[in-house]
Formats: structure tokens, C-alpha cells, sequence
């Protein structure tokens, strides 16, 4: 008499689950000509029209590093440290970090959102019948134009971050510009901006693939819906934070 | 021809197909009929590998569909259109370039893909509505929207899911029309609906599905004469008496 099958252990599972996704991204990775076509419009869509709401963060953002700095540092410490602070703060940590946390508000849920009300109104089946690979198709240019986009909406993030610092700092504080600037520089490195713009890519590559995922898992009507959008902001933050350990651990 | 074998799918714990066999034979319509909720639409997306069956196989065109690779399921797929119930246009892309969508994937030359739209268009009585996005039609019109999308690429096989469901009786008479008309034309259509005037005039057989399998099938005069009760209480539409061994919705 045959046996029955043993059971498959739950990490076995888990690693097949990993290896066919890895192998379905790189199959849509693969395919061109499909996403191609999709990708600039995308970085228009996710990058640039971000652009308003990174640059609204990052001003108050430098504002109350300078203030904060300032407040610590009176009475112990040379007050042109705030321009150390200001820019090394700014431009390796809260900048990536705080402009990821905002886009992945208004990118994440705007991804789910959209593949989530797709995938429920069957036109992710259509695209299926009509021979299109939907991770082509919809999440391979999210995924890509976020990677490209988050490091120029940071980048601006850093530039107005640090001026709005020191526009504080040399008409709030008792600071001149040239102490601002001294600081600025003197504990400036050049790693200090690629390691934020490395990791903006990374947290925008994590955003909106959430994004994508959570949005092709939705079921139901709108509620489902709703809650795919609510779980990618949220798995976007997680991953945002998560991954910034992971460079500080690897890079720092 | 499209081969159904033993198929059964299961959701959870509700089993929706059991064990169904059909065969749908070239260059007809095949219309499958049965209660709401009874399976139909999951037939057809087992058809076209949009779900994959827990058991059986379903053979499209001499492949087996479950077994092909993604690359080669998209190359089968290229021979079926699929006209979804409530239509399933990218409601961000204009009548046209909804049409253009399923065109662009079959290396064929910008003139060609011009005359497919018109004339898929023209099919569907939709001249004039190409820059029009799908959410400034009517429900009808954008169904035919979705017959234009799916017959541009000239496919082998039609997979019709609720056609007429929710259209006028003038529409949904145009739509039968239309099913006729791309059936003469030598594509072989699987129709599902539970609107059985539809049934009459734009099948050529008739499946009635019943507790997840095929209960009587048969030409469309055999099945109006069936002594069976469920099909024959189905077809008259009688609610007097429900179907033996049916739970009341």
C-alpha cells in the first residue's frame, strides 16, 4: 500500500514560496519592452509631484535641528557645532528617513490604492488575458521609478533642510553664517550624502513594492481595498526603519 | 477545442467545482447556464489559467493548460479574448487605447493595429467613442468595449462571462447578435449566463452546471425538451419549486 506524502515543513515552504517570487520579479525584470514604456511616467507621477511635500518636511525639519541643537549645545559646546548637527543630521538620517516616511504616506497608498481597486475591478485579469505579465506591467516601473525618484526628492530635502538651518541659525541664534558654515564643513564627508541618497533608493524600492504587493493581494470591494492601502503604509514604514538599521549596520 | 477533465477547485472549505468534464468543439457556442454562485466564472478563469484547478486538467487548443510555464501561457492566451462581466477597462486609458492594449503584444504593424481598432470598433457599433475614457460610457457600452477588446486580436477562442447581465433588451439583443455574428466568423465561443433568451439565440449547446458539475448537455432544442427537473426548472425559470438537493439562497 503506498504511503501517504509526509507533510512539507513550513520553512520549506517558505524558501520554494521566496524562490518563485524571486524568479516571477526576475522574469518581469526581464521583460522590457512592457515596463519600459511605463517608467517615466511613473518617476513624473511618484518623484516629481512628491517633490512639494519632502521639501514642506524638510524645512521645518532644519528649523527645529537648529533650534535643538542650539538649546543643547549653549554653555558646553562651540554654538558653530549646530552647523555639524544641522547638515550631518539632515543629510544622513532624517532626511532619507523622514521624506520616506512621508512618500511612503502618499506613494504607498497611492500605489495600493490604484493596483488594489484594479485587481478587484478585474482589470489586473484583463492584462493577464490579454497576455501581459502584471508584475511587468505594474510592478517593475513603480518599483523602479521610486528607487530613481527617492533619491532626487531627498536630495532636494537635504539642500533646503540644511538652509532652512541655517537661515535659522544666523537669524534666530546667535550664530553668524561663517560659524554655520564653519561647522558645515569641518565634519563634512562626502559619504555623508551618498549614504542618505543610497538609502532613500533603498527605502523607495521597499515603499512601492509594498505597495504593489499589498495592491495586487486585495479582495473583496472597497473595503478590502482600504485595508491593502492601510497595510502598505504601514509595512512601508517597517521596512523604512528596518532597512535603516541595516545600513547603519552594514555602511557606518 | 477546449477539453475540461475532472476539474474541481475549492475555496477554503466551499468546494465550487467537482469533478466537471466538458468539451467545447470548435467553431461553436458553447453555453453554460446554472444558479448564481454555482462555479460559472471560475470555469472560464480555470480555462485561461487565471486560477489553477486543485484537480483535473483543462485542455485549450491541444495544451494542457495547468502545465505551461508563464512565457508559454502568455503565447496561448494570445488565441483566447476574454469579455469580463462588468467589462474590466483601465479606466486610465481612452476606448482606443484600451483596444490597443491587447494589439500591441502580437508584433503587428501601426497600420494594422489602426484598422483593428476601427474595426473592432465598428463591430461594436462604437465608431466615434475611441478618445472617450471608459467612466463617460454607459454600463452597455462599455460592455461592448470589452467584446471590441477582446475580438481585435482575432482570438480562436471567446470566453464570454455574463454578457447580457445588467444591459436593456435592445443592448443585450445587439450583444447576441454580436456573439452570433463572431461565432459565423469561425471562433469558437464559451458563453456563461444565466439569461436563458441569450442561451437560445447565441448558443449552439447548452451545459447546464449544477453542485460544482456539468448536469445535462446538449443542443439547445434538446435542452429546452429536457425531462430533467433542475434543468428544465431552471430553463423555465420556475420558482415553485427548488432544484432537489439545492440550498435555498
Amino acid at each position: 500500500m503506498p504511503q501517504p506524502p509526509l507533510p512539507v515543513p513550513p520553512w520549506r515552504r517558505a524558501i520554494a514560496q521566496v524562490g518563485r517570487s524571486a524568479k516571477g520579479g526576475l522574469r518581469a525584470l526581464a521583460d522590457v519592452p512592457t515596463w519600459r514604456p511605463h517608467l517615466v511616467p511613473q518617476m513624473r507621477r511618484l518623484g516629481v509631484d512628491s517633490v512639494p511635500i519632502g521639501l514642506f518636511i524638510a524645512v521645518f525639519t532644519g528649523i527645529v535641528l537648529a533650534l535643538l541643537a542650539s538649546y543643547i549645545f549653549t554653555g558646553a559646546i562651540p554654538l558653530y557645532f549646530v552647523g555639524a548637527l544641522v547638515g550631518k543630521t539632515i543629510m544622513m538620517e532624517l532626511g532619507p528617513v523622514l521624506t520616506g516616511m512621508a512618500l511612503a504616506g502618499r506613494v504607498g497608498a497611492s500605489i495600493a490604492a490604484e493596483i488594489g481597486t484594479m485587481r478587484v475591478t478585474e482589470q489586473v485579469d484583463a492584462l493577464e488575458t490579454l497576455g501581459y505579465n502584471p508584475d511587468a506591467y505594474l510592478t517593475v516601473p513603480r518599483v523602479l521609478a521610486a528607487m530613481l525618484m527617492f533619491p532626487v526628492v531627498t536630495a532636494f530635502a537635504m539642500a533646503i533642510g540644511v538652509l532652512s538651518g541655517w537661515i535659522t541659525a544666523i537669524n534666530l541664534l546667535d550664530l553668524t553664517s561663517q560659524e554655520f558654515v564653519k561647522g558645515l564643513r569641518q565634519f563634512y564627508q562626502f559619504k555623508d550624502i551618498w549614504f542618505g541618497l543610497l538609502k532613500s533608493a533603498s527605502f523607495g524600492g521597499a515603499v512601492a513594492l509594498m505597495g504593489c504587493l499589498r495592491g495586487l493581494r486585495s479582495r473583496g470591494g472597497a473595503e478590502g481595498v482600504g485595508e491593502s492601502t492601510t497595510r502598505a503604509v504601514v509595512l512601508g514604514c517597517e521596512a523604512i526603519l528596518v532597512l535603516d538599521a541595516f545600513w547603519a549596520l552594514v555602511l557606518l | 477545442m477546449i477539453e475540461v477533465r475532472d476539474l474541481s477547485k475549492r475555496f477554503g472549505s466551499k468546494e465550487v467545482l467537482r469533478g466537471l468534464t466538458l468539451d467545447v468543439p470548435d467553431g461553436e457556442n458553447t453555453v453554460v447556464i446554472g444558479y448564481s454562485g454555482t462555479g460559472k466564472s471560475v470555469l472560464l478563469k480555470c480555462i485561461i489559467g487565471l486560477l489553477l484547478p486543485d484537480e483535473g486538467t483543462v485542455t485549450l487548443d491541444g495544451q494542457v493548460v495547468s502545465d505551461l510555464e508563464p512565457e508559454d501561457l502568455s503565447v496561448l492566451r494570445e488565441k483566447v479574448g476574454y469579455v469580463f462581466q462588468f467589462a474590466a477597462l483601465f479606466d486610465s486609458l481612452t476606448v482606443e487605447q484600451n483596444i490597443r492594449l491587447g494589439l500591441a503584444r502580437r508584433n503587428l504593424d501601426e497600420d494594422t493595429i489602426q484598422e483593428r481598432v476601427r474595426e473592432a470598433l465598428d463591430v461594436v457599433q462604437l465608431d466615434g467613442a475611441g478618445d472617450k475614457y471608459p467612466g463617460e460610457l454607459s454600463g452597455g457600452m462599455r460592455k461592448r468595449v470589452g467584446l471590441a477588446r477582446a475580438i481585435a486580436p482575432r482570438p480562436k477562442y471567446l470566453l464570454y462571462d455574463e454578457p447580457t447581465t445588467g444591459l436593456d433588451p435592445v443592448t443585450s439583443a445587439s450583444m447576441n447578435q454580436l456573439m452570433c455574428r463572431t461565432r459565423d466568423l469561425g471562433v469558437t465561443g464559451v458563453i456563461v449566463t444565466h439569461d436563458m433568451q441569450s442561451a437560445f439565440v447565441a448558443g449552439d449547446r447548452i451545459a447546464m452546471l449544477f453542485e460544482g458539475a456539468i448536469r445535462q448537455v446538449g443542443s439547445v432544442d434538446e435542452m429546452r425538451a429536457s425531462d430533467d427537473p433542475v434543468v428544465s426548472q431552471f430553463i423555465e425559470g420556475r420558482p415553485d419549486a427548488p432544484a432537489p438537493g439545492r440550498t435555498q439562497q
